[in-house]
């Protein structure tokens, strides 16, 4: 048995009369990279948020790592601090909180940036440099809420590599929430979707790496994880 | 990794997980919250009444809270009350009806073109810096010992906050939504009817609040000077006559008018901006 870094038994949360989360129970092993699929609204960033302490359980134990970090799907920098700012914000000051900084910053790819205003970077820039300031903190589990949902699709391919990348460097656990089927199947190594409010598919991807789409077990997990989401594909004949 | 290993909670609390803690702040019904909100104001009450009945203030320093209850049956009584309220009343809703419309149409034309703050911005802020007290002695020499000194003195010293929150909260329109605005062909009046000015309400607001304290004080001084009616004059009576009991009756009006115009902004701010959350929470998305 691996060693755990999220343990969630019988999790509710209720908005007025609905049942977000009903019920859930989901464990997270360390290192383990989990997606979590699911259409608008059921409750896949409720629960993000609740393991990130940003929302309160109505129900259940939830227990997670004492340093855990979050991405949200924009940047939400300070724009009134330089990036190397925005990515050490709240460390202890000092010469080497910069410099573990500076190294972050150089792993996303933004080393050049670190003196320059969140306003003046691109989108994508801003989301690494988000993700360099959830990456400084060594957190053992890493939130990660549709991060990449405002990048342009070129762009989001590029950061899905780096992500990938950067959870084989630093194993977290990370925890992603998406609605983006390919993505998930790309990063993760468990799927699970949510739907009224439970889990209706929490898998293992036994797709090999690195993952083509053209790999029919790609294909067949993809056509069941839409099929999941309400999404039906005509069965291609050609 | 296998998904099927199940671990028990305790051997998850072994392994050093914790339950995460939100901070959200549950909902206080409605009546403790005014309660709490009117804890303040008796607490100084009773603080009040407390050293009248111990003789710590004597009454030629200032009356009890019951003598100035009584002091104010006196005077609405007789009509003084009344006349002097309405006096005083009309004159600073009228000087901060002009003051506050043309700091508003100043601070929208030197906060959205760019030549209206070339031309106007440095002359309005040399206005700005001086002293409204200071024009009391040039408006009597102007205005004679009339309404218009005194309105005029008001409007002049509430244009001016009216006038930097305005610019202000212009300045900061969002210049992407203005320009989605023009590709639609919204004329530049229209862009600001539209856009400008319901994004520019929160400063705009707040620039009217500062204004109405202003008002209020600009009142005081305009009316401690050769005054045959309102507020003013009714102090001014009172301190020939060493009256504390309607001394104290004024004063609390003044702070009245105050908190009556803090309600009445917090009441527009609720009326004018449906789309802000309830209570400045954010509305989280699930």
């Amino acid at each position: 048995m691996s060693a755990p870094a999220v343990h969630v038994r019988g999790l509710r949360r209720v908005f007025g009369t609905r049942a977000v989360l009903d019920g859930i129970d989901l464990d997270i092993a360390r290192g383990e990279f989990l997606a979590l699929l699911g259409a608008s609204g059921t409750g896949k960033t409720t629960l993000l948020r609740i393991l990130g302490a940003l929302d309160r359980a109505d129900q259940g134990t939830v227990l997670v790592p004492p340093a855990r970090t979050v991405v949200f799907q924009e940047p939400r920098l300070i724009p009134s601090k330089r990036v190397l700012g925005n990515v050490t914000v709240g460390l202890p000051r000092g010469e080497t909180t910069r410099e573990t900084g500076r190294q972050a910053l150089a792993e996303v790819g933004l080393a050049d940036h670190a003196d320059a205003w969140p306003s003046t970077l691109s989108g994508g820039e801003a989301q690494r440099a988000a993700l360099a300031r959830a990456l400084v903190r060594e957190p053992r589990l890493l939130l990660l809420d549709e991060p990449f949902a405002a990048l342009d699709a070129l762009t989001r391919l590029r950061m899905q590599d780096l992500v990938g990348d950067l959870c084989r460097r630093h194993r977290p656990a990370v925890l992603l929430v998406t609605h983006d089927v390919d993505e998930a199947i790309r990063l993760a190594d468990r799927v699970a979707v949510l739907r009224d409010g439970a889990l209706v598919r929490d898998e293992t991807v036994a797709v090999d790496r690195p993952r083509d789409p053209a790999d029919p077990a790609f294909a067949a997990l993809r056509r069941d994880l839409l099929a999941d989401l309400g999404v039906h594909q005509a069965t291609e004949t050609h | 990794m296998t998904v099927t290993t199940a671990v028990t909670t305790e051997q998850a609390q072994a392994a050093g997980l914790v339950a995460p803690r939100a901070r959200t702040t549950a909902d206080r019904p409605r009546g403790v919250s005014l309660a709490l909100r009117t804890l303040g104001p008796l607490a100084l009450v009773a603080a009040w009444q407390l050293s009248s009945a111990t003789g710590v203030l004597t009454p030629d320093v200032l009356a009890s809270p019951g003598q100035v209850v009584q002091a104010v049956g006196e005077l609405w009584g007789n009509g003084q009350l009344a006349d002097a309220l309405s006096t005083s009343l009309t004159r600073a809703a009228l000087g901060l009806v002009f003051g506050a419309g043309v700091g508003l149409v100043l601070g929208v034309i030197t906060g959205f073109f760019r030549l209206g703050e070339e031309l106007l911005d440095s002359a309005v802020q040399v206005l700005r810096t001086v002293p409204f007290l200071a024009l009391v002695p040039l408006f009597m020499v102007w205005f004679g010992i009339t309404e218009t000194a005194k309105v005029a003195l008001i409007g002049v010293a509430t244009s001016f906050p009216m006038y930097v929150s305005t610019s202000g909260g212009v300045r900061n329109t969002d210049r992407k939504l203005v320009e989605a605005m023009r590709s639609f062909g919204l004329s530049r009046w229209a862009v600001v009817r539209e856009v400008v000015l319901p994004g520019a309400l929160p400063a705009l607001l707040s620039g009217l609040r500062l204004s109405m304290t202003l008002s209020v004080i600009a009142l005081i001084a305009a009316e401690e000077i050769n005054s045959t009616e309102g507020i003013g004059y009714l102090m001014a009576q009172a301190q020939n006559f060493s009256r504390t009991d309607v001394l104290a009756v004024c004063i609390l009006i003044y702070g009245l008018l105050g908190l009556a115009a803090d309600g009445a902004v917090r009441v527009l701010e609720r009326l004018l901006m449906p789309w802000r959350p309830v209570n400045g929470r954010a509305v989280v998305g699930r």
